[in-house]
């Protein structure tokens, strides 16, 4: 393999350590929830997503679901705002 | 008064014990006197790696339980006046190994050094405990590959919380040492980067040793590679660590890839 390696360095692998960065911030962020001594990461998030819609639009705190599906291959983030009725129009006249 | 340090990772296999003989060594060259704990009770490999296995007499476990006094159980270093080892025991129980009790020895030898590491079993479980439980400060030696990450982060949580200085509401200063760097790998983008551990682990970084023979030669004559072989580029990377650990501030040189012909033999070795 490394013989070969040596002659085919024009036909490079793809990196793999981005992958592991990413596979490592996203487990981390779940275990540390876990372990309680940091914040929940969907908590968190849920926080400062209501806070940043919040401060153009008024909204029912009730109503902003942040969601994770953990995957065998990939884990996806859903975030469910719901907005009231009008709101661009409360939008206009804030501006 | 001394500084107890615990050489710390979760993950086995990491370069802990290696680190522990490269960076007591290292401080004792620097004139510090140090005391090195085996905290593996049952797997003890300290006094292997320093060359001092066929000298243990008394042990931890028999200093915690009063058969023998520190002075007995101590192993001075044969090439370093500075340096002593405080073997694990090899047989006994490691249930005989109390909280308090150690507490007890570490408190006694605080009189008597300026440093005292502390090498910690692998896992999470008691004897790790045990051996970071009264640390001043920590080394977590981690490699650069995701699951010694990973172990690294949980033990940077239990030093956050399970050490009397975290009770105490303070902080246990917590150093990175990376270690088994492959510089080749790096450059293929096949691990992990130094900075992305540190920003994963926000903790700061001690050094970074690269993976080299010359750390095995030395564990197989049983010396201290900063002693075995100290213009070496592990042992230069250790005795740097072990400068900033005595408040130096160095420049961090992160290990490149031997160029050109070197770098063709390298290849070819690995």
């Amino acid at each position: 393999m490394s013989m070969f390696r040596l002659f085919s360095s024009s036909r490079p692998e793809p990196a793999t350590a981005p992958i592991a960065r990413e596979r490592l911030q996203i487990l981390l962020a779940h275990e540390r929830g876990m372990r309680g001594q940091q914040p929940d990461l969907l908590l968190l998030l849920r926080e400062e997503i209501l806070a940043a819609v919040s401060r153009h639009v008024a909204l029912d705190p009730d109503k902003v679901i942040v969601r994770m599906e953990r995957g065998k291959d990939i884990s996806t983030l859903e975030v469910d705002v719901e907005l009231p009725n009008g709101f661009e129009r409360s939008l206009a006249a804030a501006s | 008064m001394a500084k107890v340090l615990v050489v710390t990772s979760g993950k086995g296999g990491v370069g802990k014990t290696t680190s522990t003989a490269a960076i007591g060594a290292a401080l004792a060259q620097n004139g510090k006197k140090v005391a090195v704990v085996d905290f593996d009770v049952g797997l003890r490999n300290l006094d292997l790696v320093l060359g001092a296995e066929r000298r243990v007499v008394f042990d931890l476990i028999n200093v915690v339980q009063g058969v023998a006094k520190l002075p007995q159980a101590l192993i001075r270093d044969k090439r370093l006046e500075n340096l002593w080892l405080l073997p694990a025991s090899q047989t006994r129980d490691k249930e005989a190994l109390t909280e308090e009790g150690v507490g007890r020895v570490i408190a006694d030898m605080r009189n008597n050094f300026d440093f005292i590491l502390c090498d910690s079993p692998a896992g999470i479980e008691r004897g790790a405990m045990l051996a970071m439980r009264y640390a001043d400060e920590a080394i977590i030696v981690t490699n650069p590959e995701v699951s010694s990450v990973r172990d690294s982060d949980r033990i940077i949580g239990m030093l956050d919380s399970k050490t009397v200085k975290a009770e105490k509401g303070e902080q246990v200063e917590k150093h990175i040492l990376i270690t088994r760097y492959d510089p080749a790998r790096a450059a293929r983008g096949e691990m992990i980067g130094i900075d992305d551990i540190l920003e994963i682990l926000a903790t700061p970084l001690l050094g970074i040793i690269p993976e080299s023979q010359d750390v095995l030669r030395a564990s197989n004559v049983g010396s201290p590679v900063t002693l075995n072989s100290p213009a070496s580029a592990p042992a230069r990377a250790y005795a740097d660590a072990t400068k900033r650990l005595l408040g130096e501030t160095l420049p961090m040189l992160v290990p490149a890839e031997p160029k050109g012909l070197m770098k063709l033999f390298a290849r070819r070795a690995a």
